[in-house]
């Protein structure tokens, strides 16, 4: 028995038969379960994008709950809304050269090397169908790892309504504390630009003074993290900044200033 | 054969345990136990490969070629694990998420190689089977146990419910960082080592060579 397992024939043979019989387990595994896998996947990202909102509730019906929120796609140089497929993934398309550009150094400040073209926006609206927030989806690099999150804006795209990231590799206790609900606590009501129209929002280090100037514009740094506080400050100053979601952003202030959240509806009517 | 039974089950557990005795399996037990929630489906997935990996190299042991035995076994246990993971991404997906890659290290972690290559690959699918649930546990008690202590301390809470109120949502508790980071667990291991050793002392290992007394400066020259 043993002399007669050793022939290299048998070798062959039970090989083949074990990479058969594994070849078939795993793939029924993977197939079976990917409808399941990507309907968690698709959950996770609306509980992401309900979280920075400050819409989502522990219990609720998230599916729902995102009924009543739109997906766009903007083209993120001019601002003006695109067509592209449902499937389409901005962070795929961020490493097709196609599809992105190369950020040249001094214009990455959130370390991201390329930007996708045709980025996508989340709109909210509330019971009325009124515009209530408008979620970007942001990352950059912390200190350790690159942090995607949603950024959410009140309805005059100016003030912050919540921040949050659904992956990171940050220290727990230390940078991890972006998850804080405490310091998340911290984003809604700040403004993102000054008097002048620069972007003033900005991580400061230690402790925001409320009387000071310029309060509305600064939130407290993380303990122990500056690092990752600076990267959060230059993924978010990127991201509503020129390069990243500030044509969109002026667009959308524009629609306000002309003729309320009438305009808006009209003008994304027009393009959708 | 009962009493058999119940030696390969729950030896591992305090005689034989693979992380405080063998030394195995060391990696997954400094990275997933910061908190309960993931140790707890570590310790579950690790069982179940361990156990089923047995189990299945057990019945094909008398056809497998020497030559090629450790790779069977390879590709038995990571087509395991994939199965594994597939499970955890659609039942468990936050949980999954945050295990990330560690799962997928399952298939180098030396304890479930250990005893396919020293248990099952002799003994009958059975006695295999029980002695991977076995070591399973023997993994889990420390695993749980690190992961009781860090989460504790490192965060206040216990699976995720909050046990002691933290300084920084108002409460008396100053968290310990270093619990949240890896370094801490091998303290903690070293420190459940030193229990256990002192509890069974037929543990402590014979010193493997034993140092001269000092060398006095005359005897150098």
């Amino acid at each position: 028995m043993a002399g007669n397992s050793e022939s290299v024939g048998r070798t062959l043979l039970v090989a083949l038969l074990v990479c058969l019989v594994c070849a078939v387990v795993v793939s029924t595994a993977a197939v079976s379960l990917r409808p399941v896998q990507q309907k968690n996947q698709v959950l996770d990202r609306q509980v992401n994008i309900l979280q920075a909102a400050g819409l989502y509730q522990p219990g609720m019906d998230v599916q729902q709950a995102f009924d009543t929120i739109e997906r766009k796609f903007v083209d993120l140089e001019t601002g003006e809304y695109v067509d592209k497929p449902e499937s389409y993934d901005p962070l795929k398309a961020a490493k097709d050269p196609a599809e992105s550009e190369r950020l040249s150094a001094d214009q990455d400040i959130a370390s991201i090397k390329r930007q996708e073209n045709v980025s996508e926006v989340y709109l909210a609206r509330d019971d009325d169908g009124n515009l209530s927030r408008i979620i970007l989806p942001v990352r950059g690099y912390g200190l350790w790892s690159t942090l995607y999150g949603f950024l959410a804006l009140e309805a005059d795209a100016e003030t912050v309504s919540g921040l949050g990231f659904y992956q990171h590799g940050e220290t727990p206790g230390l940078g991890g504390e972006v998850d804080n609900p405490a310091w998340k606590g911290l984003w809604p009501g700040k403004k993102l630009h000054d008097d002048s129209g620069d972007v003033a929002i900005q991580v400061v280090k230690g402790t925001v003074d409320s009387g000071a100037a310029g309060a509305e514009h600064k939130v407290d740094g993380l303990a122990g993290a500056t690092l990752t506080s600076k990267g959060v400050n230059n993924l978010v100053r990127f991201w509503v900044g020129e390069d990243g979601f500030g044509p969109y952003l002026d667009r959308m202030k524009a629609a306000n200033d002309g003729a309320g959240s009438a305009a808006v509806e009209a003008d994304n009517g027009g393009e959708a | 054969m009962a009493e058999k039974t119940k030696d390969i089950l729950f030896g591992p557990i305090f005689d034989n345990n693979p992380i405080a005795l063998q030394i195995l399996g060391i990696c997954s037990a400094l990275a997933v136990t910061s908190n309960l929630n993931t140790t707890l489906t570590m310790c579950i997935a690790l069982t179940a490969v361990t156990a089923f990996s047995n189990f299945f190299v057990s019945c094909i042991r008398n056809q497998i070629p020497g030559s090629i035995r450790m790779i069977v076994q390879m590709t038995i246990i990571a087509s395991l694990v994939i199965v594994v993971d597939q499970f955890l991404r659609a039942y468990a997906y936050s949980i999954s998420k945050q295990l990330s890659v560690f799962v997928g290290l399952i298939i180098t972690n030396c304890i479930v190689m250990g005893r396919v290559e020293a248990f099952a690959m002799k003994n009958p699918p059975i006695p295999s089977f029980l002695d991977g649930v076995g070591n399973g546990l023997g993994y889990s008690v420390i695993l749980l146990g690190l992961g009781f202590t860090r989460e504790l301390l490192g965060s206040g809470s216990l699976f995720g419910y909050q046990i002691l109120e933290r300084t920084v949502d108002g409460g008396w508790y100053n968290t310990n960082g270093l619990m949240l980071l890896p370094p801490s667990a091998f303290f903690l291991i070293g420190l459940f080592i030193w229990a256990i050793r002192a509890w069974k002392p037929e543990q402590v290992e014979e010193d493997v060579f034993k140092m001269k007394p000092h060398t006095r400066t005359s005897d150098a020259f």
